[in-house]
């Protein structure tokens, strides 16, 4: 074996041994680097109790309710096969509407709705130009989402 | 092809090669790059949903694949002068660097500005956005390990094998989005199904890329050039040049 060789092989060795320490490590903790649960997770039981946690999902149509002249917001998220009902007082993002995907971050209450700390809006991998979102959403393409007004101001000026 | 290999691999040879090659990267990247931020800023349609805020993707986009693409040029030339013994790999690999941490820092950015107004937060523990942080910090320790050596050969191995241990977290950047669930949206032109953005807002992200890339490549042949005269200060071949001009 040549020396240049030998070289070859370590660096090989360095890169297998480092690969596959690092697979491992993220496999033992896929639990913590869980950046958010879903809502059959949470229907499950399968979320700490102790410590605040994430939870994401789809805004479902229609669940979106605000008493006007409040900030108390409440939705259901949904993964399609459990939902939860959130509950959040505050701002929320110019992308939240019902139909898009959703993190809030918060805590199950009593009655087992989410409380809400903070709302982020997770917005997908497509761009298109209004017009050829409003020809999809003629079609019924589910994934085009159409704005709500959330803000009170908006509500109040409607 | 191997004596091709042998000559370009001579500092002299490197030296004027690079030289006769930049203008010939510099003049069209900043051609793309004109052509892809005016096609960015003014042809390209608004989003249908975030508006005219996605388009600082324009940049977020080409910066965040540079940040990889150039940490993946660095690892292979760092792998290429430790197992061939060529300083010259080392040297590329050495005026990669700071480039490429440029890059990281300029996507981080941007995408905390973009993150703000969509998301509604500028920094989240997420694991796409915490692996990028990771990349920079690679890039940040790669140049200190070099700059802990005052012998340059001991500073080209030893940072070497850095380089080639962090090049495992480029796939974690790249297939976060997808192993994890993320705040990050998945891939939207990388993927084998069509491409999820609509043709007229994808051309001028194309051609940013492709700017990127060349701009990249005509900075690489001024910093190698540089590290090339740095390593090279002794030798007679300069001061040859030197004297000639």
């Amino acid at each position: 074996m040549t020396p240049r060789r030998r070289r070859m092989v370590l660096v090989g060795l360095i890169l297998l041994g480092v690969g596959g320490a690092v697979a491992l490590a993220l496999t033992a903790f896929q639990d913590n680097l869980l950046y958010y649960y879903t809502p059959t997770q949470v229907a499950a039981g399968e979320v700490p109790n102790d410590r605040l946690f994430r939870v994401g999902g789809m805004v479902t149509e229609g669940s979106f309710r605000r008493e006007p002249g409040s900030l108390e917001a409440q939705f259901v998220l949904t993964d399609y096969e459990s939902n939860v009902t959130v509950s959040y007082t505050g701002v929320l993002p110019d992308l939240f509407r019902e139909g898009q995907g959703i993190i809030a971050r918060g805590r199950v209450a009593r009655d087992g709705r989410f409380i809400a700390e903070e709302v982020l809006a997770k917005h997908d991998e497509n761009y298109m130009p209004p017009d050829v979102a409003d020809t999809l959403r003629k079609q019924g393409d589910k994934r085009v989402t159409t704005p709500i007004a959330t803000s009170t101001v908006e509500s109040g000026a409607e | 092809m191997w004596l091709w290999f042998h000559k370009l691999s001579s500092p002299p040879h490197a030296y004027r090669t690079a030289g006769r090659l930049r203008p010939w990267f510099f003049w069209p990247a900043i051609l793309l790059l004109l052509i892809g931020t005016y096609g960015g800023l003014v042809l390209a349609p608004e989003d249908y949903q975030q508006k005219d805020a996605f388009r600082i993707l324009y940049v977020h986009v080409p910066s965040a694949s540079m940040s990889l693409m150039v940490y993946v040029a660095l690892a292979v030339a760092a792998a290429i002068g430790l197992i061939w013994r060529m300083k010259l790999a080392h040297a590329f690999a050495a005026a990669c660097a700071p480039v490429g941490a440029w890059f990281t820092v300029l996507t981080l950015v941007t995408g905390s500005i973009y993150g703000k107004p969509m998301w509604g937060t500028w920094w989240e523990w997420d694991p796409r956005l915490t692996s990028e942080l990771i990349l920079l910090f690679l890039y940040l320790g790669y140049m200190a390990l070099r700059a802990s050596f005052d012998d340059t050969q001991r500073a080209d191995r030893a940072s070497a094998i850095l380089a080639i241990v962090g090049v495992v977290n480029v796939p974690i950047v790249k297939y976060s989005v997808v192993w994890w669930n993320s705040l990050h949206q998945g891939p939207s032109i990388s993927k084998l199904a069509a491409p999820s953005i609509d043709p007229s807002m994808l051309w001028p992200l194309l051609v940013m890329m492709l700017g990127f890339v060349l701009y990249f490549a005509a900075v690489m042949c001024d910093r190698i050039r540089g590290e090339i005269l740095r390593r090279e200060r002794n030798a007679s071949w300069l001061s040859e040049i030197a004297v000639g001009t």
